[in-house]
């Protein structure tokens, strides 16, 4: 009787075809700059939302209302909108590469990541351009102090 | 004649202490077994002694069956890569003293390769990713008769680490992504390639950056350091894949 083990990997032959661009080089070297330029992005975004004035308790709609009609947060939070989740479904992405074994499973988590990442980023982009400060009828005491000398 | 020396005792060595390990190794015969499964001995060693010799006390002593690579037992063939106590080392450069001998000593083939017998993986998917970065010298100018390819001590010194590679494929074998992607070239494989890519002697450097910008190449790298720690030569791994990678950004060596 012999027996034999499955190999824990296959070693099936490596493509030989290249294309014009290579999209693993950019993911990567997108990853690294991406990173270095989030580290600024979000821990200045937690500085200012967090720690400056009040603190956590200034939190509320108005507060975020006022820094959406402010053009350089809605700079600020549109590249961190899309660098965050395009470095996030990029790295998800390798993970998938990695550990799902078979062509369809990799298949259909990619492309639920990939939904996951555009729909986020659409309807991020959206809220951040078309986003109301003042919604018709709101209490004044819930929204920002500028509603009323509209 | 002095006799000074008559009242000196003869200088007795102090004895040194051998005490009982026990190892615990995953065995597997294809001939007999459906899946491997792990079998423990206890074998009588000393501080000095290394996870090597006590492989060779169970063989040649306890169970002859027990089957194991090694060629020079001196750390330089690189037949003994295993996985000791979930570690990937020579078992002839690891020594009892530097283990926890209080507990059992788990012994294992190293992982990702077909698994052959006990201790044994096929290495032909490893030598075959070596092969596939050409690993060899390329140059189109035959040195003078007589003379060698001048190369001055910094040009030299610029791919040393590298060149101390034996290929036992602990580093390879420790990779998490060489463990799940059949396609991988693995560290050793890049390792080589440094060597050459480095070297001022070679020519064809762009070849084998375009070989390893490949999308299993380089990119394929998580920076997670098993490598680098695993290595029984203390090669900078790690950092040599990093090297590779900044070359082909900039395209050159």
């Amino acid at each position: 009787m012999t027996s034999t083990i499955e190999a824990p990997r296959s070693p099936y032959s490596r493509s030989t075809k290249k294309s014009g661009v290579n999209w693993e080089k950019w993911g990567w070297i997108y990853m690294r700059v991406s990173g270095v330029v989030l580290v600024v992005l979000i821990f200045g975004h937690l500085f200012v939302n967090l720690m400056i004035g009040e603190g956590v308790s200034a939190l509320n709609f108005a507060f975020v209302a006022g820094k959406l009609t402010n053009p350089f947060w809605m700079v600020w939070d549109i590249i961190m909108l899309w660098l965050a989740l395009i470095h996030g479904g990029n790295g998800m992405r390798t993970l998938v590469n990695d550990y799902a074994t078979s062509r369809i499973s990799r298949g259909i988590l990619k492309v639920a990541i990939l939904v996951s990442v555009v729909s986020l980023i659409v309807l991020g982009t959206l809220v951040v351009f078309t986003f109301d400060p003042c919604p018709a009828g709101a209490p004044a005491n819930l929204v920002a102090s500028f509603c009323t000398s509209l | 004649m002095s006799s000074a020396t008559i009242d000196q005792k003869p200088v007795v060595p102090e004895e040194i202490k051998s005490f009982t390990v026990t190892l615990i190794i995953r065995r597997f015969n294809p001939e007999v077994d459906d899946e491997p499964h792990w079998q423990d001995f206890d074998v009588q060693m000393y501080p000095t002694d290394r996870v090597l010799d006590a492989l060779h006390k169970i063989k040649w002593e306890q169970d002859g069956s027990l089957t194991f690579r090694r060629s020079c037992a001196h750390g330089v063939c690189g037949s003994d890569a295993m996985r000791i106590n979930g570690r990937n080392r020579l078992a002839c450069k690891t020594l009892m003293k530097d283990l926890d001998i209080t507990k059992p000593i788990y012994v294992e083939a190293i992982k990702g390769l077909p698994l052959e017998k006990d201790l044994i993986v096929d290495m032909e998917p490893f030598f075959d990713s070596f092969k596939a970065v050409q690993p060899f010298l390329m140059n189109s100018v035959t040195p003078e008769k007589g003379k060698e390819r001048i190369q001055t001590v910094a040009q030299r010194a610029r791919f040393d680490d590298t060149t101390k590679c034996i290929l036992c494929a602990a580093c390879t074998s420790s990779c998490p992504v060489f463990w799940t992607d059949g396609q991988y070239f693995g560290p050793a494989a890049i390792v080589n390639a440094h060597r050459f890519i480095f070297d001022s002697r070679d020519e064809n450097a762009a070849v084998r950056l375009d070989i390893l910008n490949d999308k299993e190449g380089v990119w394929r790298c998580r920076t997670t350091f098993n490598c680098t720690e695993a290595c029984p030569r203390g090669i900078q791994v790690t950092q040599a894949i990093a090297e590779v990678k900044q070359a082909i950004m900039r395209g050159k060596a």
